[in-house]
């Protein structure tokens, strides 16, 4: 024993379980996101049952997905108001299970729990449907017929084909509709808005003469009659394509019997999970998958997908990257190779590293008091007076939000700068300065370029750190809901000035704030897995990034 | 006592350097101080021009202090002060209005571990060049050439003058740095131990190339090895503890040097 403890194992043994213990705790968090998160997109099966008494003969008929079981004791149940068989004592327990039965509309709770003692004659018939919509959540059921402008089209077989078409069909107005109101319209309110402020500039200029001012009016109020005979067009053009996109009407029974008629128009997606093949139940995992990457959310957040999040998310992420690595590279080069050192030098260096420590709510109190009122508020103030009261940059917007996370990750990129511009031979200096070069040729063309692995590395530690944040954000320029994206194509094609979606807010947003807890939570889990995926792929880029610099000036540093 | 003994050994300098030609160095009563430690002590030496003059003497003796004054890198260590006067073209160049980087134009250094930039064999050589706003693609191409030659390192990279410099090996490194050193055309060239980091086969490379510099360049050379500063130079100056004890042609300090402390160091009695 002693002879073990000697040899030096007990440590090696201390080493290796605490990396192991490190590993296992990363794989199991990464796993159950990833096995919660995406086993939400494979299409469950439907199942059937009664609920009720069988003794009595009271029952109704219940179609949903299975979500999970539980069991509870017999006295919780007894005291929930089930109807437990007496020869049960206080200590048994009873199973319950969580059925997604949608149809919100129609049921009014779209989640609820049965006791397994109530029900019976389960299975899993083949035409039980899903049908995913625009509102209302899920709906379960069966398809009956399929009827355009009142007149039955399809019935039986073919109906299942049909009613895929048509729904296309309507996906397809749908689109349309979006982008004649987000652009079309969009652009004619932008410049409504413009006329305004340019009629206001007017009416408050004193020094315009009158004739010149009733003259501009004049122009303005026809411009403004232009626009609005525009509109009235784009409105007549949208009630066509809502009119069409009402034409079809599927018939569906919903578990019971009952006959319920939805509008094709407002089906996203349709799917038979009972009648699917492996193939395409992976097709239908897929497609579901790419629509949560790729949609928009819906209905406060708790069904479609979380693109404008993942967006909002990267174009924040590299807004920072762009402000914080010339502010870090130029303030470590300044306090490494000009400052004189003494200690004041050495108290600003403490300071700039104790920054790293500051609570991030921190910085967005800062955000908020000085970059969105104080410097938004003055931005307004100077360039965009005419639309006071209402802000422009004066309230929390994705420069600010970006401009806080530089901030608060400024002193990792100066650390790691530091210490790259200390790490490189003076030998290499000295040569530059041997020709003839002055100190800054020296820095900028010898000793900067052999130091861009070590800015990378900060850069590196700038985007984990940043784009996982979330409690700064709400304050600066993160919302739940932001209605367009940051980048698109109207001028100036980067609106700094808007708010965007963030990926960790979202989890915050679904997960805590959503009036649906059930339906949430998977979304929960996905959305975490997406930012997880999100941050892992920024950072491999500017690893590998920094690698292939330092394979280029591998051996300056050796 | 040390006042004499160096009033000495200056006139026996003088005595010594009778016999040159032109001269390119006058360095005169140099003194220079870390802090308050004298590590060169009232030295005063006549540069030969267009020969080799080497520096020998045991470690800590202030030959690298030395060679350094004469491009001013010295200036780049703080606690660094320094009187007397070091004249190049009857100028000194320790005056306030000399532009330092012009004077190290005039004065190219090797040090003794390679440092090519991280940039490629071309660009390393063309770097002198391209800092004194050289940009002209042919003029670049025949400088670049012309040194490589002069570094006898042409014929081994010509094929890959884009590739990085840190793939050369070490001895071919220390060649890229003279030829980036001749690229701008120095009057002076200081070799600080040139050789002590590289393999024999290299040395000698090395010191063939001292050879032919020396027809356009004068060539200061710190070494520790006294073979080799007994095969590459003309001149020798032997320095103990911050003073130059004794300054002369190669063959003499080497056969029948003057000095007791001389004779005991090439002997190899200390050192």
């Amino acid at each position: 024993m002693k002879q073990w403890y000697k040899s030096g194992a007990p440590w090696i043994w201390l080493n290796a379980g605490a990396v192991a213990i490190s590993v296992i705790m990363v794989l199991g968090l990464i796993g159950l996101i990833a096995v919660r998160g995406l086993s939400h997109f494979w299409p469950a099966e439907i199942v059937e049952f009664q609920v009720g008494d069988p003794e009595l003969g009271l029952g109704t008929m219940v179609v949903g997905e299975h979500v999970r079981s539980q069991t509870i004791p017999v006295q919780v149940a007894r005291d929930a108001g089930i109807s437990v068989p007496p020869e049960l004592g206080e200590g048994d327990l009873v199973t319950r299970h969580l059925i997604k039965q949608g149809n919100r509309d129609v049921t009014g709770r779209d989640f609820a729990w049965y006791p397994e003692l109530q029900m019976s004659q389960w299975q899993t018939p083949p035409d039980a449907m899903v049908l995913e919509r625009r509102e209302w959540g899920d709906f379960f059921g069966y398809p009956l017929r399929l009827l355009e402008d009142g007149e039955v089209v399809a019935e039986g077989e073919g109906l299942w084909d049909e009613l895929q078409a048509r729904i296309d069909r309507g996906n397809e107005l749908f689109r349309e509709i979006r982008r004649i109101e987000r652009r079309d319209v969009g652009v004619i309110s932008e410049r409504m808005e413009e006329l305004r402020l340019q009629q206001r500039g007017l009416q408050r200029d004193p020094d315009i003469a009158p004739e010149a001012l009733a003259d501009a009016l004049d122009r303005i109020e026809s411009e403004g009659a232009s626009l609005q005979d525009e509109f009235q067009v784009l409105r007549e053009e949208l009630d066509v394509l809502r009119r069409a996109s009402q034409r079809d009407v599927l018939v569906a029974s919903v578990a019971g019997g009952e006959e319920v008629e939805i509008n094709v128009g407002e089906i996203v997606r349709a799917v038979q999970p009972n009648s699917l093949s492996l193939g395409g139940k992976v097709a239908a995992y897929v497609q579901q998958f790419w629509a949560f990457v790729s949609d928009e959310p819906r209905e406060a957040n708790t069904a479609g997908g979380i693109f404008p999040a993942i967006f909002g998310t990267v174009t924040m992420v590299l807004l920072m990257s762009l402000i914080v690595s010339p502010f870090g590279v130029l303030a470590a080069i300044y306090l490494r190779e000009y400052a004189k050192q003494g200690p004041l030098l050495r108290l600003i260096r403490i300071s700039v590293y104790n920054l790293a420590g500051v609570p991030s709510i921190v910085y967005g109190v800062f955000g908020l008091g000085f970059f969105v009122y104080t410097l938004g508020g003055s931005i307004d103030e100077l360039f965009y007076a005419d639309r006071l009261p209402s802000p422009t940059f004066g309230s929390p917007a994705l420069i600010w939000a970006s401009l806080t996370l530089a901030l608060l990750t400024l002193p990792v990129v100066i650390v790691s700068t530091e210490e790259g511009l200390a790490r490189i031979p003076s030998s290499v200096r000295q040569g530059s300065l041997a020709l003839g070069a002055t100190k800054s040729e020296t820095l900028w063309k010898v000793v900067v370029p052999l130091a861009t692995p070590a800015m990378m590395t900060g850069m590196i530690l700038a985007i984990a750190r940043a784009a996982g944040e979330v409690a700064p954000l709400m304050l600066v320029g993160v919302v739940k809901l932001a209605p367009t994206l940051p980048v698109d194509g109207s001028f100036p094609f980067v609106h700094l000035d808007r708010q965007i979606m963030h990926l960790g807010f979202h989890i915050y947003d679904v997960g805590f704030q959503s009036p649906n807890v059930e339906a949430a939570r998977p979304l929960v889990y996905a959305t975490a897995l997406v930012l997880v995926i999100l941050i892992i792929v920024l950072n491999m880029t500017a690893i590998s990034i920094r690698n292939r610099l330092r394979e280029r000036y591998r051996a300056a540093s050796d | 006592m040390t006042s004499m003994t160096s009033a000495m050994t200056t006139a026996s300098h003088r005595d010594a350097m009778r016999g040159m030609g032109k001269t390119t160095f006058k360095v005169r009563d140099l003194n220079l101080y870390y802090g308050k430690d004298q590590a060169l002590k009232g030295i005063d030496l006549d540069i030969p021009a267009n020969k080799v003059t080497a520096f020998i003497g045991p470690s800590g003796c202030g030959k690298s202090t030395l060679l350094r004054c004469f491009n001013r890198m010295n200036d780049l260590v703080d606690i660094c002060r320094i009187e007397g006067e070091i004249l190049l073209d009857d100028e000194n160049i320790y005056d306030r209005g000399v532009d330092v980087a012009e004077l190290r134009r005039k004065v190219g250094m090797v040090f003794q571990k390679p440092n090519p930039f991280p940039k490629s064999i071309y660009e390393n050589v063309a770097y002198g060049l391209r800092l004194q706003g050289v940009n002209s693609k042919s003029v670049l191409d025949e400088v670049v050439e012309r040194s490589l030659r002069g570094a006898a390192l042409w014929d081994e990279v010509k094929d890959r003058l884009g590739d990085n410099a840190f793939g050369l090996s070490g001895g071919q490194q220390q060649r890229l740095v003279i030829a980036r050193a001749i690229a701008i055309e120095p009057e002076v060239i200081l070799l600080d131990e040139p050789a002590s980091a590289l393999d024999p086969i290299s040395t000698l490379k090395i010191e063939e190339l001292i050879h032919e510099l020396k027809e356009q360049y004068t060539i200061l050379i710190v070494t520790h090895n006294m073979q080799q500063a007994a095969r590459v130079s003309d001149y020798t100056a032997f320095m103990y503890l911050g003073d130059l004890v004794e300054f002369g042609e190669t063959n003499t300090i080497f056969t029948e040097p003057e000095k007791k402390q001389t004779e005991d160091y090439i002997t190899g009695r200390y050192g």
